[in-house]
């Protein structure tokens, strides 16, 4: 019988070891599955993991993919810090995006930066106002966040898609669900690298990450917010004893979370097609769960987690157009890492040991 | 035959050694157990004796050493197999079904098959010749903690046990209640049986107890007989030094200036489990000590957060500290006034088991910090501010740690209460307010803390201490009440009352018979 013993202080190696025997982990058992399905395991690992680096524009759509990610993610640490399950963040990525796009779209002549800055904060209010609701319901009502923000998703969806579609469709676009192109100051622009050009898709946008992260992490370690977002996810009854406010840390870590969400929509969509489509996301929401979890809710890990996890996606595209390996199998591949790294934190937690017991 | 000058020994530990990882928790520990004697097993927490009796009971196995029962070496790899051998244990919490009847729970319990109609006429018969007074019918969520333990007792006796092993069964027990325990354990005694008591209470062993073994830091230091021994060299032996004794300098006469008053407290439970608070009436004067006694989960838990601000009150008027109304006040607002409370669970709600002590520090004093701080730096109050303070009340309060600064997790029980209560008392309040504050602390902890809530009402402060222990209640107090299903009894001052009418007051169930009176 296994035997878990609880560990009186977390395992320092753990820390470490936990997401790199995942990620080790997850190459084995995907290039066994791999193999499985007849294609050359060392091959297609070389596709999903090296070949995004083999190239310098390669590596810089690396990071630009990883982008949205890591400021999704960045919010959410927030959230699961606290023991509050935002699993929405996808949807309140698309009303930020939403919002602040059609905000964008009524300035068509505007040509300042100044109107991509109030749109960044149109993200975050937009954002935050869809993680709010969950956030209300779950301090007013008590309703289960993780129900509430997830279905929310499939609304945002489906509202962006109507947006598209109907009131914002550009009326010269032959019928597809496009809105006009965002003007001028609504646009991220790529970053030109003296004497080369562009690197790949390498925007401004990126830049984001560098200050939003550090903000992120004054926040966790420097401040008694969170102190007070600390001890809501390891102990309530804690949280009350101190005199701090529970429903009212709940609402923060929501509405943060949300908004940095909402945010990276904006970025994505400015940086990246310059103008609103019923898809902006593919699953940024959802996958920034796990670079948050392979981060170790730490927003400096979140940035490698988050270059990891980018490296994978685009590998899988590489691999598709290499050797035609279906593309769900990055989804699989997520899927498996994210469940090597709960096991990797139930063993920071617990001593395991073998233990025979004759009845 | 039963020699009158040797004893027959029915079981015989010899150099039990049991490790915990690098833990030496048994270390060659030699038991000799005399049938149909009572041996007690004394020593603080923590000093091994749960891990010696679980060895007994085939719930650990031993690195090393052997067991032998009437002379015959046995393997006891199993509590199954020490059942077959005739060991029975009592552990101190019951396991029990709630939703089940006294027939069913034994019957889930029994190795041997039995009709059930069989089985109630076993409890039946058992019940009267041990005078266990039991209804096997009846459901066990309508039975008191005392009547389940015999449920517990009943399904060992259904075994025939040759050796019954008891853990701590006093501790959640009311005097009454002990009493015919002790009644029953000296009757099974006589009868042939053979009782291995754990306790930590120097009175009952020196009562029941034929023999006592000491444990020490998991050591066997001396069996001795308690009849020819006192407490304090019981306790001494068991804390390795003389328990400072408590000193209660006689003191000047009250102020009598009122610093707490409750009045006519409502508070309806918010869930199935709690209990309703009902009209709680008292005051506390500075200087003294109110005791409030009770068996757990009587309101104990509901009062102290509603004295701590945790839970807000209806009305601000049903609290007056120094005459003034603080209901409405939170938790944080009452601290600053000077009224400290320390809650019972001391990991997850007095501390955060994950965190380090001078965050644990910082959980409570964070508030004194805004007030030196301009605007900017107090964006940036953290835990860090809380360094000094925490080494200070480690320092000051002799709190053991196994590193600077570590996890409050990897503190002992008692280390963490010292920690806890000095973090409480580096603010100088003006109340303190204490529930359980001894409890699973081990004896040189407890003398500490309850030296120390002596000494603050000494200085003047008022204090109310909630507990379950009644020595501890009958020691400290100046005025004592009992808190019994949500209703505070009358204030006696401890002149006027003595143990017997608190275990009275804590056992029975007046309140609510009352109640259904008047309906």
């Amino acid at each position: 019988m296994i035997v878990f013993t609880p560990r009186n202080k977390p395992s320092k190696n753990w820390i470490f070891l936990a997401p790199t025997l995942s990620i080790i982990l997850t190459v084995i058992l995907g290039g066994f599955i791999f193999a499985f399905l007849g294609y050359n395991p060392g091959e297609t690992l070389y596709h999903i993991f090296i070949s995004p680096f083999t190239r310098i524009d390669r590596i810089s759509d690396v990071f630009v993919k990883a982008c949205p990610l890591i400021i999704i993610g960045t919010g959410l640490i927030f959230c699961f810090k606290a023991n509050v399950w935002n699993i929405g963040a996808e949807g309140q990525f698309i009303i930020g995006a939403l919002l602040a796009g059609s905000f964008g779209l009524l300035f068509p002549e505007m040509d300042t930066k100044f109107l991509l800055l109030i749109m960044i904060f149109i993200g975050f209010l937009g954002g935050a106002l869809w993680a709010f609701i969950p956030a209300i319901l779950k301090t007013k009502l008590n309703v289960n966040e993780i129900l509430v923000s997830l279905m929310l998703v499939y609304i945002a969806m489906l509202l962006i898609d109507f947006v598209v579609r109907g009131p914002l469709r550009d009326p010269m676009s032959f019928g597809f669900p496009l809105t006009k192109a965002y003007p001028e100051g609504a646009l991220i622009n790529k970053i030109p690298i003296p004497g080369i050009g562009f690197l790949g898709q390498l925007h401004y946008g990126v830049i984001s990450v560098f200050i939003l992260v550090p903000i992120a992490w004054v926040i966790i370690n420097k401040t008694l917010l969170g102190f007070q977002i600390k001890v809501l996810g390891s102990a309530p009854k804690a949280t009350s004893f101190a005199g701090f406010k529970e429903k009212r840390i709940t609402m923060i870590v929501l509405l943060l979370s949300g908004g940095l969400a909402g945010i990276a929509g904006v970025i994505e969509v400015s940086a990246n097609m310059g103008q609103l489509q019923p898809e902006i996301s593919f699953g940024y929401g959802f996958t920034a769960i796990i670079v948050v979890f392979l981060g170790r809710l730490n927003p400096i890990g979140i940035i490698l987690a988050g270059i990891i996890i980018a490296t994978v996606k685009l590998g899988a595209d590489n691999a598709q157009m290499a050797i035609g390996i279906p593309k769900v199998v990055t989804g699989l591949f997520e899927g498996i890492l994210l469940f090597f790294l709960l096991t990797g934190e139930t063993l920071q937690k617990y001593q395991i040991a073998w233990k025979n017991y004759r009845s | 035959m039963v020699n009158l000058k040797e004893p027959e020994i029915l079981f015989k530990a010899h150099k039990i050694t049991k490790y915990f990882g690098e833990f030496k928790a048994n270390d060659s520990i030699n038991i000799s157990i005399i049938k149909g004697k009572i041996h007690a097993l004394l020593g603080e927490n923590g000093a091994g004796k749960s891990t010696l009796v679980k060895i007994f009971y085939g719930i650990f196995k031993p690195d090393s050493g052997s067991i032998e029962l009437n002379n015959q070496k046995i393997n006891i790899s199993s509590p199954k197999l020490a059942r077959s051998h005739g060991i029975g244990m009592v552990f101190q919490h019951f396991s029990l079904f709630p939703a089940l009847n006294i027939a069913e729970n034994i019957l889930i319990s029994l190795d041997k098959k039995i009709s059930f109609k069989q089985l109630i006429l076993d409890i039946s018969e058992l019940s009267k010749k041990w005078d266990l007074s039991i209804d096997p019918l009846k459901k066990v969520s309508e039975l008191s903690v005392g009547e389940q333990q015999r449920v517990e007792i009943i399904r060992c006796l259904m075994q025939n046990p040759k050796l019954l092993i008891m853990d701590e069964p006093t501790s959640v027990l009311t005097p009454q209640e002990i009493t015919s325990l002790f009644k029953i354990l000296k009757k099974l005694a006589k009868s042939g049986c053979s009782i291995l008591y754990i306790s930590h209470k120097l009175e009952e062993i020196i009562e029941l107890a034929d023999q006592v073994t000491i444990l020490k830091s998991g050591k066997s230091i001396a069996t001795i007989n308690p009849k020819k021994t006192t407490i304090s060299y019981l306790a001494e032996k068991m804390v390795g030094k003389e328990i400072a004794k408590l000193k209660k300098i006689s003191k000047k006469p009250f102020t009598k200036k009122i610093a707490l008053k409750i009045i006519n407290l409502n508070k309806q439970k918010e869930n199935n489990f709690g209990t309703t608070l009902n009209n709680i009436n008292f005051e506390v004067n500075y200087g003294e000590i109110l005791g409030i006694a009770g068996i757990a989960g009587n309101g104990q838990i509901e009062l102290m957060e509603t004295l701590s601000g945790e839970t807000k009150c209806k009305y601000d008027k049903e609290i007056l500290f120094n005459n003034k109304p603080i209901g409405f006040k939170g938790v944080q607002e009452r601290r600053d006034l000077g009224i400290e409370t320390i809650p019972e669970e001391r990991n997850y709600h007095a501390t955060v088991p994950d965190l380090k002590l001078h965050e644990n520090t910082f959980l409570t004093c964070y508030q004194k910090y805004f007030a030196t701080k301009n605007f900017f730096s107090s964006l940036f109050i953290n835990p860090e501010y809380s360094l000094d303070e925490s080494i200070r009340i480690i320092e000051d309060n002799d709190v053991r740690c196994p590193e600077k600064n570590p996890f409050a997790s990897q503190l002992s029980g008692g280390n963490l209460q010292k920690f806890i209560l000095g973090r409480s008392l580096a603010s100088n309040p003006k109340v303190a307010i204490f529930a359980q504050p001894t409890w699973g602390v081990d004896v040189g902890a407890a003398t500490l803390i309850r030296q120390k809530l002596i000494n603050i009402a000494n200085d003047g402060k008022a204090v109310i201490l909630i507990s379950q222990d009644l020595e501890e209640i009958f020691h400290l107090s100046d005025k004592i009440s009992v808190i019994n299903n949500g209703y505070l009894s009358d204030i006696k001052s401890i002149k006027d009352i003595t143990a017997i009418d608190v275990g009275l007051l804590m056992g029975s169930n007046l309140n609510s018979s009352n109640e259904n009176n008047i309906i």
